[in-house]
């Protein structure tokens, strides 16, 4: 670049208007450059796909096979999201809006379920009780596992939501329960819709515990299609099905959010006086304790129960050391690479609110609809088609967590971005201190913790992943989920029981991060102003 | 050195025109002003002065030194040009010091620092963070911190909206008398006209991407150039007249006009409240109405009349008293010269 004194003509496009000022856009480029990555698996899907031609596409999407797995997808899909929508819901109206005892106490158990994995949970069933199977085994695993995720966002809103609108509703005769129904609920809409937009895509990609509990959905269908290695044109056909629900999915909650919008006032609202349950505090108080139970109980008893029987048989200690030393690797690598990538994207975004940031950062969050497995496919697809010597190597395993946590990632460092003043960049810079010099002495400073947040999280989130792990694996190497896997395969629970603790244990810290970002602050503990 | 000279700026977000063709110029050592409510440019005006807007055509230069002209830019770290922005935008991680000094070569970092701590009155308080601060502290920080590195231009985006009117009108001062001392150029931007005419040496009014009218505090008050700046810089009377020369022909009769009018036509003059003079009996000239209500103001009485038997004049006129006035009804009479305007406002 020959620097400003250059003569060109003045550009319309925003890239030669760059040019004219005498740099190269390069935050741009650099976000766009990461949102092409990380959105590649789509595209690969559906090359992949091509390939198998129209008339055999026709052929094996005509099979019974697809049938069965829509209904039974659909099936579940809708009896889980109608479940974690009303225990979601409930447990949220109880723990924001009445007097519950121990309401703090009741908003993290009611959260900790999140830091069983899934497949974790199905084996805790399976192996207490042998006759949990199939479609209402994995309502009952997957409900339980999922409905903190809009028990989270209900709780968010109502504690944001001033309560205005709900006292008005009491004093113009409505009574608790209409108020309920008629004011509160539709207060919630976003939040709901969203929650049961991520329990949907959850059930879309989880293999693991369906494997387990022997039901199949196309995630199963599509790993053992892979696997069995006999039909690989099948397996991206699923895929492609598969990855066009969920994209289905979103943009159907795009359009609920948008028309559900609900004005918000600038100020945090008062808190209402609390709804007085009165009687029903001991029914209250035993449904709630029921489904903590249920949730969280019934995995904690059978970790504790398998660890105490596995101790005598075979606990493999430094097989278990060296399986977290490895995951802890992988994991700590990817949420490097991933925090680092999001930074670009998250930053062009907050600095420029052109439609073109806007469109980038959309098409980074599109990528959460896409399931471990689906990316774990179009890595291999990519590795095995444009880099050989690269297939089954640890940078595989790498590039597909980074794809799939890579919105956790963004949306971490997006709410780092967001505590930092508007303007400070501008005036860093209006002191005389170039672009990159303002990044390192003011934004990255002031950022710092929030990139820290982000890693963490995605690094333990990273542990606990099963599917695409198993999929992109180095030949040989054993993460803990991988470990527990073979254990659990092979029927020996007590065997996997460590392994499980372990990821349980790791699971709780970003589970408790993710409560306090998303709820904020308990109100109570704060002085009144 | 020479100031700032911009001709027929223009500057667009996408693709909406924002800018369309200010012209604005603001001698070295001269405090001026950007006048204009919200939504009219006048932040993008200043952002593109600093270089943190393109602009799309025209011609910004700084004495002799061409910032931006839609082709060639500037970047904003080399163009000597410091920044308050509305809410001061401290770095919240650096103490009052390390704000001040950030701009700063480390040498000379901590003499400069107390200097410039002293200028603004904040001594002792080096040591403090962003958040311990007042907002009206914040806002001296931020003021130090943009003359720390004797910028040749300082701009002020709206730096006292946020804090409270008492506090506002004193801070306004000292930042005046800080400037002056100092002797920097600045450019202030606000929406309060109050603020403009008791702080700048010249103002720019602007509206809808342009520079309405550029004059000093007392000549745009007393001879706008329409009747929308009229109104901008304060209540105005806009009364109908037949003008002539420096004669204006109007109900209230034959009154003075500040300008030559040029030949016979018909237009508005007008009238600031100040202006109209209330008696209880009827005088050549005076014009009866009635008085609609009357406002305490603390400092004067607002007197809302409505003129009787008169049709070319507005439904309502507007004076200020410093006694409140006791009857009904009153007759108005007109004092000083009228000024004429060219454009047809809305007679209300």
């Amino acid at each position: 670049m020959t620097g400003p004194a250059r003569t060109l003509p003045a550009g319309r496009s925003p890239l030669l208007r760059w040019r004219a000022a005498g740099r190269l856009p390069v935050l741009p480029l650099l976000a766009f450059a990461v949102v092409a990555v990380v959105a590649s698996p789509l595209v690969f899907v559906g090359v992949q796909a091509a390939q198998s031609g129209w008339d055999q596409a026709q052929r094996l999407l005509g099979r019974p096979l697809i049938a069965t797995l829509l209904w039974n997808t659909a099936t579940l899909a809708a009896a889980v999201t109608a479940a974690t929508a009303v225990l979601g819901f409930g447990a949220a109206y109880l723990v924001e809006r009445t007097d519950l005892p121990g309401r703090r106490w009741w908003t993290v158990a009611l959260t900790l379920p999140l830091a069983v994995p899934e497949f974790v949970r199905g084996y805790s069933w399976v192996s207490l009780f042998s006759s949990v199977r199939g479609y209402w085994g994995a309502v009952l695993v997957m409900t339980c596992s999922l409905y903190p995720l809009v028990f989270l966002p209900v709780a968010a809103t109502l504690r944001r939501a001033d309560s205005a609108a709900e006292e008005v509703s009491r004093s113009l005769g409505r009574g608790p329960l209409a108020t309920l129904w008629r004011v509160t609920l539709p207060l919630t809409r976003t939040a709901l819709a969203g929650g049961a937009l991520l329990v949907s895509l959850y059930l879309l990609g989880e293999y693991g515990a369906f494997a387990m509990l022997r039901f199949t959905t196309f995630a199963t269908a599509i790993f053992t299609q892979y696997k069995l290695g006999f039909d690989a044109a099948s397996a991206a056909l699923l895929t492609l099905v598969l990855v066009a629900l969920a994209l289905l999915l979103v943009l159907l909650e795009a359009g609920t959010s948008r028309r559900g919008r609900v004005a918000r006032r600038g100020t945090a609202g008062r808190r209402a006086a609390p709804v007085r349950l009165g009687l029903w505090r001991l029914p209250v108080l035993v449904a709630l304790t029921a489904l903590v139970g249920t949730a969280l109980g019934v995995p904690l008893y059978a970790l504790g129960y398998w660890l105490v029987r596995g101790s005598s048989t075979t606990l493999p200690s430094a097989s278990v050391f060296s399986a977290a030393l490895t995951t802890l690797g992988y994991a700590a690598t990817a949420a490097l690479v991933a925090t680092a990538a999001a930074v670009p994207v998250a930053l062009y975004a907050w600095r420029r609110a052109t439609r073109l940031a806007r469109t980038a950062e959309r098409a980074a969050y599109l990528t959460r609809a896409l399931p471990g497995i689906a990316v774990a496919l179009s890595v291999v697809h990519f590795a095995i088609r444009y880099a050989q010597p690269m297939y089954q190597q640890p940078p595989l395993l790498v590039a597909g967590y980074v794809i799939l946590f890579f919105p956790l990632a963004l949306t971490a460092v997006r709410a780092a971005l967001a505590q930092v003043p508007p303007g400070v960049e501008e005036v860093a810079r209006s002191l005389g201190t170039r672009p990159l010099a303002v990044l390192l002495r003011v934004t990255l400073p002031l950022v710092l913790p929030g990139l820290g947040a982000a890693a963490a999280m995605v690094a333990l989130t990273a542990s606990t992943e099963l599917t695409a792990t198993l999929l992109l694996r180095p030949t040989g190497t054993q993460t803990l989920a991988t470990q527990f896997w073979v254990y659990t395969s092979g029927l020996a629970y007590g065997a996997a029981a460590p392994y499980a603790a372990l990821m349980v244990a790791m699971s709780v810290p970003p589970v408790l991060l993710l409560t306090r970002r998303t709820l904020g602050p308990n109100p109570r503990t704060e002085t009144n102003r | 050195m020479s100031g700032l000279s911009i001709t027929g700026l223009h500057a667009a977000h996408g693709r909406t025109e924002i800018l369309t063709g200010v012209e604005l110029d603001v001698a070295d050592g001269a405090l001026a002003c950007v006048l204009g409510p919200s939504g009219c440019g006048k932040s993008t005006l200043l952002r593109v002065i600093a270089g943190f807007h393109p602009a799309t055509g025209g011609r910004v230069a700084l004495g002799e030194r061409l910032l931006d002209d839609g082709r060639q830019r500037l970047p904003a770290e080399r163009r000597r040009i410091g920044y308050v922005p509305q809410d001061g935008a401290l770095f919240p991680h650096l103490t009052v010091a390390g704000n001040i000094g950030f701009g700063l070569p480390r040498g000379r970092r901590s003499e400069r620092v107390a200097e410039l701590l002293a200028l603004v009155g904040l001594d002792g308080l080096q040591g403090r963070h962003p958040h311990q601060l007042s907002g009206g502290q914040q806002q001296r920080v931020a003021l130090a911190r943009a003359l720390a590195t004797e910028p040749e231009l300082l701009l002020l985006d709206e730096p006292f909206a946020a804090l409270d009117a008492a506090l506002r009108t004193e801070l306004r001062a000292e930042l005046a008398a800080t400037l002056r001392r100092a002797g920097a150029t600045a450019i202030l931007v606000t929406h309060d006209q109050e603020e403009a005419l008791s702080f700048a040496d010249t103002i720019a009014v602007m509206r809808a991407g342009r520079i309405a009218q550029q004059a000093s505090p007392q000549d745009l008050y007393h001879a706008p150039a329409d009747a929308k700046v009229a109104r901008l810089l304060g209540e105005a009377n806009l009364v109908p007249a037949q003008l002539d020369g420096s004669k204006a022909d109007t109900a209230f009769g034959s009154l003075p006009l500040t300008s030559d009018a040029g030949g016979a036509r018909r237009g508005l003059v007008v009238l600031r409240p100040r202006q109209l003079r209330l008696t209880a009996e009827p005088a050549p000239g005076a014009v009866r109405a009635l008085v609609r209500q009357s406002q305490f103001r603390g400092h004067e009485h607002r007197i809302e009349l409505q003129p009787q038997g008169q049709d070319t004049l507005p439904t309502s006129l507007i004076a200020y008293a410093d006694e409140p006035w006791p009857a009904d009804e009153a007759f108005i009479r007109v004092h000083g010269q009228a000024h004429p305007v060219d454009e047809p406002g809305n007679p209300n």
